[in-house]
């Protein structure tokens, strides 16, 4: 059977996937997106299409997230168009670079190894701040969560002061009465969105703290900034893309249909269960993911079909393991009165 | 899908871009309905207060 002539099953999986995807972004804030890429890598899709879907996905997903911002004062507009101009030039870049080892035949190589790299690494990072009680990565894209954000209190890290005090001209101003080097903020810019164009990835969950930790923005102007951002890059690199046809529309319209329910749903969950609690999952399932690439290229070595299909598996039941764990905790919460609290409709 | 399978170039590009960015706005505004409508009864089910 099929709908808009793709296979009903596919876009039944690809939806399904997407709640998934949608429930983890709205809980965590981040951690939606750079699975999706090497999600489709492992369904056997080609390495540009993964990405160009994936960035396809990631601007959309951060249209929505981005309006839910847009009345909380929560965008610097000055540096979020100089990241623009920075991370455009980065996108051109990283998709030069990914057609360059694509005639090559390494793209796929080069780029699972990257994302095996940088899935375990932040999945390590992740489960090693869970496991000792830290707050680690606690940054949110949601903006429910930042509407009583500390805009006005928050600290600026010394590694960002130790930096500003670099000035190196020009210099911007920007909120927070923060004054840093033009060329810091291009490169911080330029670096992002060299990972955006190669990996299909909208960068945030590098970006978010790179703003915060090198140029020192406020965490909930660094969200809104960060999102606005995304809005520009990922259009602009899907845009990129799809003139070479490599969008596919049958991938990113069920798993955005999906996304954007799961994220309302995770975000809901946000005021139901502590999210320090569910952490070590998120942290579990990003080495999951790592190794769910590892497999696959494994099996593409070795020639062993079979490992293809483990890979799908692991990494459709990592994501499926931290949704059940966020969906499982909430209905949980809700049945017992102390842990309820109201929820209206933002 | 939608038969823009073959949709290349500059024009392809930005109509698929365009479908894409109009899913994402309808998507927030019915869901956003969606929540308002169903949200709290939902809730109530999942409470076991009806």
């Amino acid at each position: 059977m099929e709908l808009f002539g793709v296979a009903v099953t596919l876009l039944a999986l690809f939806g399904g996937f997407g709640v998934l995807i949608g429930l983890l972004f709205g809980f965590f804030g981040m951690g939606g997106s750079f699975l999706v890429t090497p999600a489709l890598m492992v369904m056997g899709y080609e390495t540009d299409v993964a990405v160009a879907s994936g960035l396809a996905f990631v601007f959309a997903t951060s249209v929505i997230a981005t309006l839910k911002h847009r009345d909380l004062g929560q965008v610097d507009y000055k540096l979020g168009v100089l990241m623009i101009a920075g991370t455009t030039a980065g996108i051109e870049v990283g998709k030069i670079g990914l057609h360059w080892l694509q005639e090559l035949g390494l793209a796929d190589t080069v780029v699972s190894v990257i994302y095996v790299a940088l899935l375990g690494g932040i999945g390590v990072f992740i489960t090693y701040t869970a496991t000792r009680g830290g707050g680690g990565d606690g940054i949110s894209h949601d903006a429910d969560a930042e509407r009583e954000g500390d805009l006005d209190d928050a600290d600026i890290p010394d590694i960002a002061k130790k930096i500003q005090s670099y000035r190196v001209p020009p210099m911007m101003s920007l909120r927070g009465g923060i004054s840093v080097s033009l060329w810091l903020i291009l490169a911080v810019a330029f670096a992002t969105g060299l990972l955006s164009g190669f990996l299909g990835v909208g960068g945030g969950f590098i970006r978010m703290p790179a703003l915060f930790y090198l140029i020192g923005v406020p965490v909930p102007v660094a969200v809104g900034t960060d999102l606005f951002e995304i809005v520009f890059s990922g259009g602009i690199g899907s845009f990129l893309y799809a003139i070479d046809g490599a969008v596919e529309l049958s991938i990113v319209v069920p798993l955005l249909a999906g996304s954007a329910l799961g994220a309302r749903l995770g975000a809901a969950a946000t005021d139901l269960v502590d999210e320090d609690e569910i952490k070590v999952y998120f942290g579990v399932m990003l080495l999951l993911g790592a190794l769910a690439v590892a497999i696959r290229k494994v099996g593409e070595f070795a020639d062993i079909p079979v490992l293809q299909t483990v890979s799908l598996v692991v990494i459709l039941g990592a994501a499926a393991l931290v949704s059940g764990a966020v969906v499982v905790s909430s209905v949980r919460a809700l049945r017992s009165e102390t842990g309820y609290t109201a929820r209206t409709a933002d | 899908m939608f038969g823009l399978e073959s949709a290349a170039g500059v024009d392809g590009a930005a109509l698929v871009i365009g479908v894409v960015l109009v899913e994402a706005l309808v998507l927030y505004v019915g869901y956003g309905y969606l929540e308002r409508l169903v949200g709290p009864r939902l809730v109530a089910a999942l409470r076991g207060d009806s």
